[in-house]
């Protein structure tokens, strides 16, 4: 029963969030000064041709309901939350004229929660792995410098090592490609090499840089739970070095970090969407880009509110999950 | 003074210049770097320009301290007004608690949920190139005021229960002004870790904005810096001093403030005892 009251108010909270965040994706535009459609018909116009002035309201009509902006302030608020919860349409792109936007984000979505998992995984295993070493053996000089050098590499943010990382090794000593091209068929060897060799740049900026985050809280906790009293008297019981550390000390040091995890899934994810920029990574990041270029407000409309939602969904599911790993929480 | 670790002193040092740099000296710039053709064009370092001159013909070391003031602008002001919104907000909501309480956290809560990049990402990009600073910082405020906030209120709600409190609401004392006289001092301490955390925040979310071209690109930030370089082709140029000056200056300037962040909540925590 506890766990439902909690299933309850962490599902309203979510609800509560995206709502929000949509609304505010919803309102943003309308408070910019200037009109999309007549910036779109300007563009048009402005290429030369000149245009029959029916055509031209004719177009204006599409572009308006395209747009989604019909109707009174209500009507396109009640449109527009039917369209992002119910059906995920949000119309055609502009750039990529008549590819519907929930068809390209389809795309792009695997190859950026591709990477933000790949990364997460390894930075969250190796970092509270060497986090754990180094605070079980924190009297080592080895330890200290551990931490300093994730002390160093914490506060850089994921874009500044990106672009650093771009510049010199696939620039100065061209080891990995500059621009990000596949080859090959999709699902075949050679396809998959390709991909991995392409996204090892982008992965390792995420990965170098949460790394640091990762060891210094885990050293942290590996340093106060090896204080705690079940921990201490393992130790005088004999219990070997290696089985106090990996059973006793990681099992409950990790609990928090998984809490963490959660808390940092919306960073991880602003600066995987710059490094995927970046780099060209066939992401997100690169169709927000892309969007934001060409001035597709459609796409434009479509990614960010996908992506706060995916976000948002990320850090319920992860919440959920924790009372299963965690049974202290469960019996409160 | 041996409780204030070197990791505090590294740090300030590191701070300390940067505010020379940001602040200082660009009183005594020659002319206004931002200005194209100032100088000629693409000279090597020299006594004359510490840094050589770009493309654009701009002095790059002027350029870099305008940047670093402008950034530093950036996150000193939207720190500052987060982290004073923020903590009179949670203060009161700690200490008045019931529903204003509630109320208030879920309030916190979801904003700290939001995402803000993406949400900055659309308004700068539907602003087009006018996207000014001040509204960039704005938005920032927006969603950076909850963090000191949470912490506010988690240091109102243990503090309301001692006794000193609850003496000054026996001697008549106002709500605000015991918020103010007795609880106020403790909470600076961490107010200020969390102010200089803001800083960080702020400027890495402006040169993330300005890198990939969304920021107020009239204006020199370290971010506009680096995305003007990339523009003009640094890169192909081998000007490594104008995109690499930037780059190092951020990951410098950040490292700085977080050693001075968390050396200074180690030193608080151990004057204090570890409360």
């Amino acid at each position: 029963m506890q766990f439902a009251k909690f299933l309850l108010s962490r599902l309203f909270s979510y609800l509560l969030v995206v709502w929000i965040s949509i609304t505010i994706v919803f309102f943003v535009p309308r408070f910019i000064p200037g009109n999309p459609v007549e910036a779109m018909l300007g563009k048009l116009m402005s290429q030369g041709t000149t245009m029959d002035p029916v055509l031209v309201e004719t177009m204006r009509k599409t572009m308006t309901q395209m747009f989604g902006l019909e109707g009174t302030l209500w009507e396109q608020y009640s449109a527009f939350l039917k369209r992002v919860f119910l059906t995920l349409d949000f119309g055609p792109s502009l750039s990529y004229y008549p590819t519907p936007v929930s068809l390209l984000i389809a795309r792009s979505l695997p190859w950026s929660i591709g990477l933000m998992l790949t990364a997460l995984l390894i930075s969250w295993c190796l970092g509270n792995f060497i986090g754990l070493l180094a605070g079980y053996y924190n009297r080592k000089t080895s330890s200290k410098v551990i931490e300093t050098t994730a002390m160093v590499i914490y506060p850089i943010p994921y874009y500044i090592l990106a672009l650093l990382l771009n510049i010199l090794f696939a620039y100065v000593w061209p080891i990995f490609p500059f621009v990000f091209q596949v080859s090959g068929e999709p699902g075949s060897w050679p396809w998959m090499k390709s991909v991995a060799y392409n996204s090892f740049l982008p992965l390792m900026a995420i990965v170098t840089v949460s790394l640091g985050w990762w060891i210094i809280s885990m050293k942290a906790m590996a340093i106060d739970t090896k204080e705690e009293d079940f921990v201490q008297y393992a130790r005088y019981r004999g219990v070997k070095d290696n089985k106090v550390m990996f059973g006793y000390v990681a099992r409950t040091a990790v609990l928090p970090q998984i809490t963490v995890l959660g808390l940092s899934l919306g960073g991880v994810f602003g600066g995987s969407l710059i490094t995927e920029i970046l780099f060209g990574y066939p992401g997100v990041g690169t169709l927000v880009y892309k969007a934001i270029l060409g001035t597709d407000y459609n796409l434009i409309m479509g990614t960010i509110s996908i992506s706060i939602v995916a976000v948002a969904t990320a850090t319920l599911i992860l919440d959920i999950v924790y009372p299963f790993i965690d049974p202290r929480i469960r019996y409160k | 003074m041996r409780l204030i670790k070197p990791r505090l002193v590294i740090g300030i040092i590191i701070v300390g210049i940067f505010l020379v740099m940001g602040l200082i000296m660009p009183l005594f710039a020659p002319e206004d770097p931002t200005a194209w053709n100032t100088y000629f064009r693409n000279m090597p370092p020299s006594g004359e320009h510490y840094m050589g001159t770009n493309n654009l013909g701009q002095d790059i070391f002027w350029l870099l301290t305008w940047s670093i003031r402008n950034s530093l602008w950036i996150g000193l002001s939207v720190a500052g007004l987060a982290t004073l919104i923020g903590v009179i907000v949670g203060l009161l909501s700690g200490f008045v608690g019931g529903f204003t309480d509630r109320f208030l956290t879920l309030v916190m809560d979801t904003v700290i949920a939001v995402p803000s990049l993406p949400i900055l990402i659309l308004m700068s990009s539907l602003l087009g190139g006018q996207t000014s600073l001040v509204i960039i910082a704005g938005v920032l405020v927006f969603f950076n005021w909850p963090w000191p906030g949470r912490q506010a209120r988690a240091m109102s709600l243990s503090l309301r229960e001692r006794e000193f409190i609850n003496v000054a609401q026996a001697s008549g004392e106002g709500t605000l002004k015991i918020v103010i006289v007795e609880i106020l001092p403790f909470v600076l301490g961490w107010a200020l870790a969390n102010f200089i955390n803001t800083i960080l925040v702020a400027i890495s979310a402006e040169s993330g904005l300005a890198i990939i071209g969304l920021s107020s690109l009239k204006d020199a930030t370290l971010g506009t810096m680096i995305y003007w370089a990339m523009q003009h082709q640094a890169l192909l140029l081998e000007k490594w001093l104008w995109i690499l000056s930037p780059i190092f200056s951020i990951m410098l300037l950040f490292i700085g403030l977080f050693l001075v962040s968390t050396g200074w909540s180690d030193y608080f925590a151990t004057r204090r005892g570890r409360q």
